[in-house]
């Protein structure tokens, strides 16, 4: 019982290190790049909220920025730099495009970057505005804080799972 | 502007240049599937024609699209006879004159021979229209879709492709089954 105790705080300390020290990966794709570049320069400074620094390689981060419209032939890219990520790992879908496909209603694009990959946090707007960003990032570090990233939720019902299946075998 | 190049090719081939108009600028023959290449290469190499750029190559979709006959009453176009214009835009950068070119083929035969040979700028031109229209180029070198994937069935610019049919390659398989979420008290 006071193992157990022990264990969430100790959850609770990692997630308040994960919250604000993001490490984005920025899968840029359209136009919704150059709002990306704004909040990540000097005046929106997403800095403030520790998320400052772009990884280029997918292994070496924990947020996924898919900026941009996302099509059915990048699906397959997009989902193998999402599985290359480290866990816990977190994915924020910037603009209505990589949201819900956007204005897109055709044969190109996918619609909404969920139909690959699991999004925490969906941005609005065509582009959103730097602010709109912010705030989903506050959202995200609430949720990280909380634990309700969906890649910690994944691994807190494997470790039921296992459990559960522990007991079932004893 | 370049009403001399109609009369130039009209005069020249005859009976191969079907129809020609000009309009708001822009000036437009059809012209006998079989003569194409003929036509293109004349049009390149006579000095008083060298057009020397061909800019783009697209295909038009006639289906269902109604059109006035020679009485001004809309009729609907003869699907079988042709359902695409496959539509070439030619610029003189010399003579600074412009030409569309037009042939028409038929939706059970989409066949016009590759303009590779004449201009070689041509070569992903006709790629993107066979990506798209399903329009089939002979004498291509290397005739593959250009921009879809190659597990892609159709041809989505075709005005009878569904609007929202899609293909996809990859979709979600992290959603967990029923029976993993479930507990074994339930």
């Amino acid at each position: 019982m006071g193992l157990e105790l022990v264990t969430t705080k100790l959850e609770a300390a990692a997630n308040w290190g994960r919250k604000f020290s993001l490490f984005t990966y920025p899968f840029v794709t359209a136009c919704c790049g150059m709002e990306f570049m704004s909040v990540a320069a000097p005046k929106y400074d997403i800095a403030r909220f520790g998320a400052e620094f772009p990884r280029f390689s997918p292994r070496q981060a924990d947020l996924l920025m898919i900026v941009g419209t996302i099509t059915e032939k990048q699906a397959p890219a997009l989902k193998r730099v999402y599985d290359q990520m480290t866990e816990p790992k977190w994915v924020i879908a910037f603009g209505v495009c990589a949201s819900t496909g956007g204005f897109y209603q055709n044969y190109h694009a996918t619609p909404g970057a969920d139909q690959v990959i699991p999004v925490d946090v969906y941005i609005p707007g065509c582009p959103p505005r730097p602010e709109q960003v912010l705030d989903a990032l506050m959202l995200l570090m609430d949720r990280i804080q909380d634990g309700r990233g969906h890649s910690q939720l994944r691994l807190k019902r494997d470790k039921l799972v296992l459990e559960q299946q522990r007991q079932a075998e004893d | 502007m370049a009403q001399k190049v109609l009369d130039a090719l009209a005069k020249k081939f005859g009976a191969a240049v079907e129809r020609t108009e000009s309009d708001g600028g822009d000036e437009i023959a059809w012209i006998a599937r079989d003569k194409l290449v003929e036509i293109a290469t004349w049009l390149r190499d006579d000095p008083a024609m060298a057009f020397e750029q061909a800019m783009f190559v697209t295909a038009i979709d006639l289906l269902d699209l109604r059109r006035p006959d020679e009485y001004g009453v809309l009729k609907p176009v003869d699907v079988d006879a042709a359902r695409f214009e496959v539509c070439y835009q030619l610029r003189s950068l010399k003579h600074r004159h412009r030409l569309r070119l037009k042939v028409r083929v038929t939706e059970r035969d989409p066949r016009v021979a590759s303009l590779t040979g004449v201009w070689s700028s041509m070569q992903w031109q006709e790629r993107e229209t066979f990506d798209m229209y399903g329009i089939r180029f002979d004498g291509h070198p290397d005739l593959r879709r250009i921009y879809l994937y190659e597990e892609f069935v159709g041809y989505p610019l075709r005005k009878d492709y569904p609007k929202d049919k899609r293909q996809p390659l990859v979709r979600r398989d992290d959603l967990p089954s029923p029976e993993a979420t479930k507990s074994p008290k339930a």
